[in-house]
């Protein structure tokens, strides 16, 4: 390992990525793009809910629970006096998520202290969607009769009472506030994985296709110190993307940051590395740009996404497939940024994902090493 | 400072080059010629460690390549067909990235550099992104990088290719020079202009040396059997003289027809007149491989 060799290497490397603007912006742009489209889809989606009403009853205390539906940010009323059909054909043109149909004797059935009924018919084709959809509305409703029940114990005179349960939307749908803390962490991983995987897949293709492989492969230059120069350039591009994630992250999705700092940017090191290292990999087996940029987003950027633990949760998945996420490196690294970001654990409880990120790095290290030490043919 | 002795490179089921030897001295500018898929490029990248021959041995400045090749790099150069410039780099990046990687140290660096740029009239150009050069300009980039070092021994894969006239003859003029300062060369090319400016010239033909000679013996050993044709119609001629079996190759040479006759014909006694023709080096080229040809038949 000669140091000016591997120096003029990362220089050379560094230059790439700062001339070709086009991969520099995809580098930088991807992170914050991503950070932005899923934080906001899946947090600020779920309010206005369009929504359609009928109303049987027309009596004043079912107007009321009507105004209650327009008083909500949760519910947009897209038509006051609906029918069935009109749900049903509102929901199939994607009109209306939610319908709310009161039934003729609501008020009857109110005074009379007996359970009135209202029915929710909501558009179960996107589920995420509808359960929440789901939520606010019965809350909604929840919290009209707790007051009903109020007025009607008021009337028959045992004097103003204390709420026994005080509902409140927000506090209630924290669920969705946790979906955006644990989305934001997961999103790190995918984004490293993009950086690492994706951009490094093309270099030692390109190397190849441009003929400076064949240049390179003469000069005393080692195998070693093209593929830690390389390593060294890249590697600080994904720290950077690490640093744009986690500052967005913290500083405009309000993500909390309970565990270390210290140990988080160790951890992300060891997974770029070993992400890196497996791009370069591709790279070196493919020896095609076109061929290298599929195979890694085949074998290292959807396995991230999807069987990562990210948005789909383990335990749900087929048995088969939870083994297969076994040897999927993110999925390490999405345990222990959620143990980092949200728990706020040690390296006591993620020793053994720290582990795996370790052996997978040095394995595929050795891998790429192998195979940079290829001839011609 | 080159020899080969008995290389062979087989690739799956075709066997690029076959029992190939020869010897270059210090100082000699020698030239591989032949058609494409010769074996030129095999040969080229077995002599500098690129790849592995199947069988025999392969000495480059006293250094066995197989074994020492981390010592072999350090004393030549080697230009590939397609050279890898680094197109988003500038000239001086290119030559710094060059010499980096070969060690050199800065002062020397910036003395050779400023001496080269100046050799190849490249010094306005320092600044200017490889991408941006010339064709000719390119190669003269190319062939500083692989200078930097001062290497012993120079291997050339067709470095003009696609290069005007001019700038060739630059380019020539340089590897001249280097040959004089006691510079080793090897290029390989399709231009037989080009080779006719070797020492000595090789012949590669299907993985096979045929003939390496210099140019002039070359040409000499064909001289009492060129000729050529005194005929009108050149076309019947030609299509006459292809019929006969002492006749070796008839072949149009501008507004010519170049003739070869087989060992021992005699050309009175061919159904063409025929009068005697100093041969080029190409008619050299096409009428050793029109023998080859023949033999295999």
């Amino acid at each position: 390992m000669n140091w000016r060799r591997f120096r003029a290497i990362f220089h050379k490397e560094a230059l790439h990525i700062v001339r070709d603007w086009r991969s520099l912006m995809m580098a930088l742009a991807v992170p914050m793009l991503m950070l932005i489209l899923f934080g906001y889809a899946l947090t600020r989606y779920v309010d206005r809910i369009p929504t359609v009403i009928y109303d049987q009853d027309g009596s004043p205390q079912s107007r009321e629970l009507v105004e209650r539906f327009r008083g909500s940010r949760y519910f947009s009323i897209v038509e006051r006096q609906g029918d069935y059909r009109e749900i049903i054909q509102r929901i199939n043109h994607s009109k209306a998520i939610l319908g709310v149909v009161i039934d003729k004797d609501f008020a009857k059935t109110v005074s009379s202290n007996s359970v009135a009924r209202v029915q929710l018919l909501i558009d179960g084709s996107d589920s995420n969607t509808a359960s929440i959809a789901a939520g606010y509305a019965e809350a909604l409703i929840m919290a009209y009769s707790a007051e009903l029940r109020e007025q009607q114990i008021v009337r028959r005179g045992a004097g103003k009472m204390e709420t026994p349960i005080d509902v409140r939307l927000r506090v209630l749908y924290n669920n969705e506030l946790k979906s955006k803390n644990f989305i934001v962490p997961g999103l790190i991983a995918v984004i490293l994985m993009i950086i690492a995987a994706l951009l490094t897949s093309l270099t030692i293709a390109r190397e190849w296709e441009n003929g400076t492989m064949e240049q390179l492969l003469s000069t005393p230059v080692r195998p070693n110190e093209l593929l830690l120069g390389k390593l060294a350039a890249y590697f600080l591009l994904g720290m950077a993307d690490m640093a744009i994630a986690l500052a967005l992250g913290v500083g405009v999705f309000h993500v909390p940051l309970r565990g270390s700092l210290l140990l988080l940017t160790f951890a992300s090191a060891l997974y770029l590395f070993g992400a890196l290292c497996w791009g370069i990999f591709l790279s070196a087996v493919t020896r095609t740009q076109l061929l290298a940029y599929q195979a890694s987003l085949v074998s290292s950027f959807l396995p991230a996404f999807i069987l990562s633990g990210f948005i789909f949760s383990i335990s749900d998945m087929p048995l088969i497939i939870q083994q297969v996420t076994r040897i999927v490196p993110a999925r390490y690294f999405v345990a222990v940024l959620k143990g980092i970001f949200l728990k706020g654990v040690g390296v006591s409880v993620l020793w053994m994902d720290l582990l795996f990120l370790f052996v997978y790095a040095a394995i595929v290290f050795m891998l790429a090493s192998r195979k940079m030490r290829q001839k011609m043919a | 400072m080159i020899r080969l002795d008995q290389v062979s490179r087989r690739f799956a089921a075709v066997e690029a080059v076959k029992g190939l030897s020869l010897e270059v001295k210090q100082g000699e500018i020698f030239g591989l010629v032949g058609p494409d898929g010769a074996g030129k490029t095999t040969t080229l990248r077995m002599l500098c460690g690129l790849l592995d021959p199947t069988s025999g041995r392969v000495e480059v400045a006293g250094l066995d390549v197989g074994r020492n090749i981390d010592a072999v790099k350090d004393q030549i150069g080697y230009m590939a067909q397609k050279f890898g410039l680094y197109g988003d780099l500038t000239v001086e990046e290119n030559l710094w990235f060059y010499s980096d990687l070969f060690g050199i140290d800065r002062a020397e660096r910036d003395r050779m550099m400023t001496e080269y740029l100046d050799m190849t009239r490249m010094t306005p150009f320092r600044q200017r992104q490889a991408a941006k050069l010339s064709g000719g300009m390119k190669q003269k980039l190319a062939l500083m990088c692989t200078l930097l070092h001062r290497p012993r021994v120079l291997f050339l894969d067709e470095p003009t290719n696609g290069v005007d006239p001019l700038s060739r003859r630059d380019f020539w003029e340089i590897l001249y020079r280097l040959a004089k300062e006691g510079m080793t060369i090897l290029v390989s090319t399709a231009y037989l202009d080009e080779a006719e400016r070797c020492d000595r010239v090789g012949l590669m033909h299907k993985g096979r040396l045929i003939r390496c000679d210099t140019p002039a013996a070359l040409k000499q050993a064909l001289a009492p059997r060129c000729f050529r044709a005194k005929a009108a119609d050149q076309r019947a001629a030609r299509a006459l003289l292809l019929k006969d079996s002492r006749v070796l190759g008839a072949e149009p040479a501008g507004a010519a027809l170049h003739v070869y006759l087989r060992e021992g014909a005699r050309p009175e006694e061919l159904p063409v007149e025929l009068e005697p023709q100093a041969p080029a080096l190409e008619d050299v080229f096409i009428a050793v491989i029109r023998q080859e040809e023949s033999h295999a038949a």
